[in-house]
């Protein structure tokens, strides 16, 4: 029934062929090679960005309207104009690769099929900051990247776009790849950094922000993989013709990678002006969902944005359509809304637990937490357990009054955002689906659910017992 | 582990190359990269007497060492086995079917989540979100990962790994 009730909307929508920037060369065979991406018009922007100055080029990216695409959304001009430039001192930039947010898996695409992409924004990023060394921090998991990395990064100096005196214009850049070894947490900038000088991931309290005690006390930007990838298009088309890109604030592209209960899932580069709708339903992106079952749910930016059901998901609160971009999917607040995020577009049908799948959320923020703050540290783990006695059928209402009470503990007292992206999901749970939570509580002899249980044990370590 | 631990010369000269993208000085940096090396070296896992080695090679302090592999979910701080099946567990992957996946792993080689098999071969270990969120279930052995996990395919993969026939490198 709902296959042929979505089909007879589709016939309503009015589909458009979405503006690619950054995936535009992605299906080209070999354009992971410098030869291929040169003859694409790659590296054309360095060769323009390098005859302007960099406050010019930091005025472009200002221009373009960019804002930081690894989930803060914060604008990225803004951010270089931050950095201080003491005398004499160094300056960095640090591209965030350490994609560990559930549901995000655009910034691994880029550097799988379209690393040059991210050297030449490096490139420019770095001459427009007056950084002579940039730092690709990425996930330790995708350990077979920086291989990919590498060899783009030789392939670029061996063309003269990296090292000394790059096209003989007297500026100088090395660019490395430095690996994490798993922990989500360094993916906030300041933990990054730590992780960067060889210490753990413990973020450090702001201000000093890295744009004027960053890596090694020296000035630095830390800007994820997709911001720096969309400064070549920028330079490119000029930050004018991009900002006409999208709508309002939510200017260019954006890769949204679509997981869950799609029939497609995959990595889309959108313009920001497609309905979510369109984005789930449409053939061009998602699909629609496997055997014709309804959509009860979904988180647009990744794990940590909260949830929103599939009324409020497709249409405003009042009740107009929804659009995959920043103020759209934020109107109305946390109460009807939520966040573009990431760009971590999870998918739930209408077989899916919420209980379930906000436990294992919590699981996955207790595991990742740092442990540095107490609320955090404590608060995390929780919310798990309370979590996992509601869906093993052993809650009480005082549960869910509990729930809500810790997150709302955690929230806003963290030194960093993980205790913010641990609590979003839990209260949004309890705001648009607590029914289904009450049910778990009142229907204990229906839940069967040890099942998979056993892949979420406690995510405190135990003490070691001494052998 | 052998009575002396060293780095082959080999080995030694990447570390070398590795210190060499960070200031002087500031080789503290190169503790993350390195212990990758130690531990693909030295049997799979960070002895201490291995932890004790990095920082003598790196001018740090073995604590420096101690604090940082504990903190990391990839530095192994037990033995494990030859093959390291990391499956992902989180949101994205158990909306995938992740739960019937460990429950197979676990039910064929009758080992729980963080056990090796009595041969050696195999270690379960249960993953945070690896970045595989559309391509789910998945998990991650050795360098690589395995995606659009299946009982079927997880079967071969096993099978491929007692032949000795799958790539870790």
């Amino acid at each position: 029934m709902q296959t042929g009730c979505h089909r007879f909307r589709l016939i309503f929508l009015k589909i458009k062929m979405s503006k690619k920037l950054l995936l535009k060369d992605a299906h080209i065979e070999g354009i992971r090679f410098y030869d291929v991406y040169r003859r694409q018009g790659g590296y054309d922007a360095v060769d323009k960005a390098l005859k302007m100055t960099p406050d010019v080029i930091v005025e472009e990216v200002k221009t373009s309207g960019l804002r930081g695409r690894g989930g803060a959304g914060f604008p990225t001009g803004m951010k270089w104009s931050f950095l201080a430039k003491p005398e004499g001192v160094p300056r960095y930039l640090v591209v965030n690769a350490d994609e560990s947010e559930p549901g995000t898996f655009k910034d691994r695409y880029l550097m799988e099929f379209l690393p040059h992409l991210l050297i030449e924004g490096m490139i420019i990023s770095s001459y427009a900051l007056g950084a002579n060394t940039a730092y690709i921090y990425i996930r330790g998991e995708y350990s077979w990247i920086p291989d990919i990395l590498e060899q783009a990064i030789n392939e670029a100096k061996a063309a003269g776009f990296l090292g000394k005196n790059i096209l003989g214009t007297g500026y100088d850049l090395e660019i490395y790849v430095h690996r994490g070894a798993g922990a989500y947490i360094c993916g906030e900038e300041t933990a990054l950094l730590e992780s960067l000088e060889g210490k753990r991931g413990n973020p450090r309290l702001k201000p000093p922000f890295p744009a004027v005690k960053g890596l090694w006390e020296s000035p630095t930007v830390v800007n994820n993989v997709e911001t720096i990838a969309a400064v070549v298009p920028i330079m490119n088309i000029g930050g004018a013709e991009y900002a006409k890109i999208g709508v309002g604030r939510s200017t260019g592209t954006k890769l949204i990678s679509a997981c869950g209960n799609i029939n497609k899932p995959g990595v889309y580069e959108i313009d920001m002006t497609i309905t979510v709708e369109e984005f789930i339903y449409s053939d061009e992106y998602c699909g629609g969902i496997p055997n014709g079952k309804k959509l009860k749910a979904c988180i647009p930016g990744g794990s940590s944005v909260p949830i929103v059901p599939a009324n409020l998901l497709l249409k405003t609160i009042n009740g107009e359509p929804r659009y995959m971009n920043y103020e759209s999917l934020a109107d109305g607040g946390f109460a009807t809304g939520t966040m573009m995020g990431s760009g971590g577009f999870i998918v739930l049908d209408e077989d899916q637990c919420v209980v379930k799948h906000t436990m294992s959320l919590a699981h996955f923020y207790a595991h990742e937490s740092c442990g540095q703050c107490t609320p955090c540290r404590e608060g995390t783990p929780w919310m798990y357990r309370i979590l996992k006695n509601i869906e093993t059928g052993k809650g009480t209402m005082a549960d869910i009054d509990l729930l809500w009470d810790i997150q709302r503990k955690i929230e806003g007292n963290t030194i960093c955002p993980l205790g913010d992206a641990a609590a979003w999901p839990v209260a949004a749970a309890i705001r648009h689906f607590r029914d289904e939570f009450e049910w778990h509580i009142d229907n204990p002899e229906a839940l069967n659910r040890n099942y998979g249980l056993a892949n979420y044990a406690d995510p405190i370590p135990q003490a070691a017992t001494a052998e | 582990m052998s009575e002396t631990i060293a780095f082959q010369p080999e080995t030694l000269k990447q570390v070398q190359k590795i210190i060499g993208r960070y200031p002087e000085g500031k080789q503290k940096s190169a503790l993350i990269p390195v212990l990758h090396l130690a531990q693909k070296e030295f049997g799979g896992w960070l002895d201490v007497p291995v932890m004790d080695y990095v920082a003598d090679v790196l001018s740090i302090k073995p604590i420096e060492v101690y604090e940082v592999a504990t903190f990391y979910t990839m530095f192994n701080m037990k033995p494990v086995g030859k093959y390291v099946l990391e499956v992902c567990q989180t949101g994205p992957c158990m909306l995938s079917g992740s739960d019937g996946i460990l429950q197979h792993i676990r039910e064929t080689l009758n080992i729980k989540n963080g056990e090796t098999t009595a041969d050696g071969l195999f270690t379960l270990k249960q993953a945070e979100c690896l970045g595989a969120c559309g391509y789910a279930p998945m998990m991650q052995l050795g360098k690589f990962y395995h995606e659009h996990l299946t009982n079927e395919k997880v079967d071969e993969i096993l099978q491929l790994c007692r032949q000795g026939a799958i790539a870790l490198d």
